[in-house]
């Protein structure tokens, strides 16, 4: 694939509507080929061998619902099952995977996905136009408990326009939606009477479902049928669930395992140093934030919020949390890898005397808060926070730093408490971002934040078509959300896969871990 | 010291003299921390993981406070910790079980019932469900970990107190007419006194276990202080490629274990009353 | 002897009991943990609008008696119910996994009961000789440690470094019983491990307790063999405190295995619940809850069983 035709590379000329449709259709080619760009290192895939994954997550009580998909595990496994509308492949571009292509109406509310013909599901059934609706509707519906809900709310109408169209009318227009439908919660499921089967494990993926012992192994079988070509090598695969991080490193060292995920990172350097392993790293847009609910004291001061936001070290949570397997964060979600990333936006750094001067613009001399933390916002928040309260210290402030259970810790203590830590995966898009946690009222706001120019910016770009106006846009939003928002982001971690060298893979995708979560599909036995 | 004491402490066989200056050391570590630590338990003083030096005998930790300090202090917390939760299990749960073997009938029923209905709930599990609703400060900690230890502690006491009271010395105590109180404190405690003690070593040092599967769950102690079953926790990954910072915390643990025990057992064999010491 | 089956019959009626008591607390426990299901499971993606919609759906809305009872009704017709999260049938979910913990805890305890018992007999025999305090060492040091430290070393030392045996027990449904006993070693070793010092010190110090008595010393007048001493006199008469630590330490490894499970990957009860507890899956939790709460009572009832049986005199209480 050209530059040309990538549509993600800011000012390549297209309009954005001839781009989306040449994007599909070599997206559509790319998929043929497989892996050609990238592959440099690698031999020529080749088919065979059982595949055993260890991976950091998966509890008991995991369901093969998409609704409801929540971490790692089912995510891998849900993609090794089942295909969306789109994908996104492993170089961040957009391409149709089920939709062999798909167009969009001048005011970006409607959108056209023309589907493959000839896909069958594992039980033999041909995809058509009411499987696409059924599996859409699975989130939309009064009943659903789907995580995807919100996603999906924009959405007017879903219709068939014959067997092999579906037409998707929103609220307003929306020039990301088909990156929404590449989500790993909304996969293609087959429809029994109008409804998405989605408990059998039925897709068109290029593994059928042999076996699934929530929590602790799963037993996949490649599909013979699969429509896809030239990806899915692997015979047989079986995911682990191992959460316990030395135990996954063990496992993988003993050979119990071909590949984990999440190492841990204070033994990163010494097990890339061990022979027959091989350690991949890939920054994405995974970040750790610290929101502040702006809605109440003393965080509705912004000087209050900017106090806080200097009086980190960044560089050396990067260097002792992240093992300096990371990049610093700017206070704002958008990553260095993502189309409209703000480049010129200086790099805000630790200063004591910038936090003392905030304050003393609240009218404070000293400042003492809470800080909610526990490990299961994320790897390594334990540690950040004590951090940040002996160098805040320094500032005059007294971060009271309390280690919540992790038992709970999303429903008690994220969007509860007054200051506390979380996380992000990332999301494609800078709209999908800022709508998700920046725009007023959105449920996952974390930070209750609300700014009357951002909140326009936003409405703005989400239906503006031409790049570089939308470039302008992201650049200012990225900015305010940095000196305003109630989120101290102070850190993007990398995601780090460890292998055996018998395994081989092309480059390895940035926007979730283990290969964008498709390293069923994509990688392959030397 | 009195004459007296010096001589019989002379008198204590090798181990028990070793396990008796272990806890001497680790008190004088617990009680003058502050002053003994290089650096302040909380400062992070280099970069992480140092290594062993002169400025940082031990190197540094995952954030790069010194080692050395953090096991200082963390001796002053876990001992702390640990000591007043086992005392606390065993005034609880020892008195109860002597009480119920002395009592017999329907208070012994009750106490049975209850420990039993208690101890049929996982340990893990009850002390998650507890802190999860209580959340983790030490005192709270201090108590569920004693609550839950004392039912432990309550079966054994019952187990040997009841061998004792039906023996004919407590009979004869009965008819004299002495009180209940007299019974259990006089004739039952100190002959259930050895196999109580000896359980008082290990459930010492259990504490320390608990507390470092509880940081397993993600309910320890409140950072940032320092306790070692926490501090096993936080470095056991590096162990697995034969970096040694995870043993030291855990030595600690285990010379305490090994000095506490090696005087228990000292204390055992004065009470058994054996001539036979060589 | 028919006190002791009207005592047997006691203790299990009793033990009935105890099972509704249990999860009577097991339920407010759960109940009174901060958030539900619903919350749990979507955890960081909950809104207000599908947590509401998936508490519809479980039922989750209903009144917590009106749920605790509902359950209660279908235990007593004898069915465990579904679980909440996934909708499976809990005697599928739980069956494999019980005999997965009974496995591991039976080969861990044929290896830890016997060596205890003769290690706590010979410490005794020669206490206070190297050998006694040898053994009393590394049985300490082996106990100060966390098990999941425990777990790590010997996987260093017999996975990694020796590569005898395999580092995590995948044991899944098709393997026979030489393999199947093969991937548990390490765990069942590092279990060992735990609970032994426990054990073999308490049958040091219960023999060692007796050796005082008039009739042990009668017997070395007599001029009987040190050894015959201390299996013929004092042994038996020191039953009772040991049996009630063995069953302690038994119970243990049925119940309390959860670190181990989670560090060698093994599919045991102990992991089910605590997942179905952080996940609020009430009946899950219900159902392995009261097979633990079965489990300790039974082991007790033989540990008191054989306690009075070991002394008789139990049988004739005031």
């Amino acid at each position: 694939m050209t530059d040309k035709t990538d549509i993600r590379k800011p000012g390549a000329g297209f309009t954005r509507r001839e781009a989306l449709a040449t994007g599909a259709a070599a997206g559509a080619l790319a998929a043929g080929l497989s892996l050609a760009p990238g592959m440099a290192r690698a031999a020529s895939p080749k088919k065979g061998g059982r595949l055993r994954i260890g991976i950091g997550q998966g509890a008991t009580t995991d369901s093969l619902d998409p609704a409801t998909i929540t971490d790692t595990y089912m995510q891998v496994v849900n993609y090794g099952l089942r295909n969306c509308l789109t994908e996104i492949d492993g170089n961040g571009k957009l391409i149709g995977e089920l939709a062999e292509s798909f167009e969009v109406s001048k005011d970006a509310a409607t959108w056209t996905f023309h589907l493959r013909k000839d896909v069958t599901f594992h039980n033999g059934k041909t995809l058509d136009a009411d499987d696409v609706i059924a599996s859409l509707a699975h989130h939309r519906t009064e009943e659903s408990k789907s995580a995807a809900k919100s996603l999906l709310k924009a959405v007017k109408e879903i219709k068939a326009d014959g067997k092999n169209t579906v037409v998707i009318v929103l609220e307003s227009g929306n020039a990301d939606f088909p990156y929404i439908v590449s989500d790993y919660h909304m996969p293609i499921l087959p429809a029994k009477d109008g409804k998405a089967d989605a408990l059998s494990g039925i897709g068109t993926g290029g593994y059928i479902l042999d076996k699934f012992e929530p929590g602790v192994r799963t037993f996949m079988k490649r599909n013979p049928n699969y429509w896809k070509k030239n990806v899915a090598w692997f015979d047989e695969i079986e995911a682990l669930a191992i959460i316990d991080p030395p135990a996954r490193v063990a496992a993988l060292s003993t050979g119990e395992v071909d590949v984990i995920d999440r190492v841990d990172r204070k033994i990163v350097d010494q097990l890339k140093r061990q022979q027959g392993v091989n350690v991949e790293e890939v920054t994405g847009n995974q970040h750790y934030t610290f929101p502040m609910r702006c809605d109440q004291d003393p965080f509705k001061d912004n000087n209050i919020r900017m106090a806080l936001k200097h009086a980190l070290d960044r560089e050396e949570m990067v260097r002792t949390v992240l093992s300096g397997h990371g990049s610093v964060g700017n206070d704002h979600p958008i990553g260095p890898s993502q189309t409209f990333y703000n480049k010129d936006l200086p790099q805000r750094v630790y200063d004591a005397d910038k936090a003392k001067f905030y304050l003393k613009q609240a009218g404070l001399s000293s400042l003492k808060v809470d800080l909610s933390v526990a490990d299961a916002a994320f790897d390594g928040a334990v540690d950040a926070g004590v951090l940040y309260k002996e160098k805040a210290a320094k500032a005059g402030i007294d971060i009271n730093v309390i280690r919540e259970p992790n038992d709970g810790y999303w429903s008690n203590v994220w969007l509860v408490k007054g200051w506390c830590a979380s996380y992000w995966g990332g999301r494609p898009t800078e709209d999908w971002m800022f709508t998700t946690t920046y725009a007023a009222g959105a449920s996952w706001n974390e930070s209750f934040w609300n700014n009357e120019r951002f909140n326009q910016l936003l409405l703005a770009g989400r239906t503006e078509l031409n790049q570089d106006k939308r470039r302008e846009i992201y650049y200012e939003m990225q900015q305010i959300c940095r000196d305003d928002s109630g989120a101290v982001i102070p850190m993007f971690a990398n995601y780090i896969i460890a292998s055996s060298n018998k395994v081989q893979h092309g480059k390895v995708a940035a926007n979730w871990d283990l290969d964008g979560l498709k390293v069923c599909e994509r990688w392959w036995f030397a | 010291m009195s004459r007296s004491a010096i001589k019989f402490l002379k008198s204590a066989p090798w181990s028990a003299r070793f396990g008796m200056a272990v806890i001497l050391f680790y008190v004088t570590l617990a009680v003058f921390a502050p002053l003994i630590a290089p650096y302040g338990e909380t400062a992070i003083v280099g970069p992480r993981f140092d290594l062993w030096g002169e400025a940082h005998i031990f190197g540094t930790d995952n954030l790069g406070r010194d080692m050395l300090t953090r096991l200082i202090f963390g001796a002053r917390n876990t001992i702390g910790i640990a000591f007043i939760t086992t005392c606390l299990a065993f005034a609880i749960g020892g008195l109860a079980g002597l009480l119920a073997a002395a009592v017999g009938g329907w208070v012994d029923q009750a106490l049975v019932t209850l420990v039993n209905n208690m101890m049929g709930i996982p340990q893990l599990i009850f002390a998650l469900l507890i802190l999860t609703i209580t959340g983790t400060s030490i005192p709270v900690l201090i108590v569920v970990i004693a609550v839950l230890d004392s039912t432990r502690v309550f079966r054994l006491s019952r187990a040997v107190a009841m061998n004792i009271a039906v023996m004919d010395f407590v009979e004869v105590a009965r008819l004299r007419g002495e009180g209940l109180w007299w019974i259990v404190t006089r004739e039952i405690l100190p002959n259930a006194m050895p196999p109580l003690v000896a359980e008082f070593g290990l459930r010492f040092c259990f504490v320390f276990l608990f507390i470092s599967a509880l940081s397993f769950l993600g309910l320890g102690i409140q950072p940032p202080t320092a306790d070692w079953g926490s501090m096993v926790r936080e470095n056991a990954s590096l162990i697995t490629f034969g970096d040694i910072t995870p043993l030291l915390p855990a030595g600690a643990i285990a010379l305490l274990t090994v000095g506490v025990n090696f005087v228990v057992d000292w204390f055992l064999h004065k009470t058994s009353g054996l001539r036979d010491e060589k | 002897m028919s006190k002791i089956v009207k005592m047997v019959a006691q203790r299990l009626a009793l033990g009935l009991l105890t099972l509704f008591t249990v999860s009577l607390i097991i339920f407010l426990g759960v109940q009174l943990l901060p958030g539900d299901l619903a919350q749990a499971i979507l955890g960081q993606s909950a809104t207000p609008e599908t947590v509401a919609a998936f508490r519809r759906e479980l039922g989750l809305d209903l009144p917590a008696y009106v749920r605790y009872f509902d359950w209660l009704g279908g235990m007593l017709q004898g069915d465990f119910g579904h679980s909440l999260a996934n909708k499976r049938e809990i005697s599928e979910l739980i069956g494999q996994r019980l005999l997965n913990t009974l496995f591991l805890a039976g080969v861990a305890a044929a290896i830890a009961v016997p060596l205890a018992l003769i290690l706590g007999i010979m410490a005794a025999l020669y206490r206070n000789t190297l050998f006694d305090r040898a053994i009393n060492v590394a049985t300490l040091t082996s106990i100060s440690f966390p098990e999941f430290f425990v777990a790590y070393i010997l996987i260093m030392l017999l996975a990694i470094k020796m590569r005898w045996l395999p580092g995590i027990s995948n044991i899944s449904g098709e393997i026979d019983l030489a393999e199947r006993l093969y991937r548990v070693v390490l765990p069942a070793l590092t279990l060992t491990l735990v609970v032994v010092a426990h054990m073999m010190r308490m049958t040091r110090a219960a023999i060692i307790n007796l050796l005082a008595s008039p009739y042990i010393e009668m017997a070395m007048l007599k001029g009987v063999p040190r050894w015959r001493i201390i299996t013929h006199h004092a042994l038996p008469n020191a039953l009772s405190p040991i049996i009630n630590v063995v069953v302690i330490n038994l119970a243990y490894l049925v119940v309390g295995v959860v670190v181990v499970e989670v560090v060698f990957v093994y599919p045991g009860l102990g992991q089910l619940l605590v997942d179905s507890v952080s996940k609020r899956d009430m009946p899950v939790v219900q159902a392995s809850a009261l097979i633990f709460a079965a489990t300790y009572i039974l082991l007790n009832l033989t540990a008191d069983l054989l306690s009075i049986l070991s002394n008789p005199r139990l049988l004739h209480p005031r």
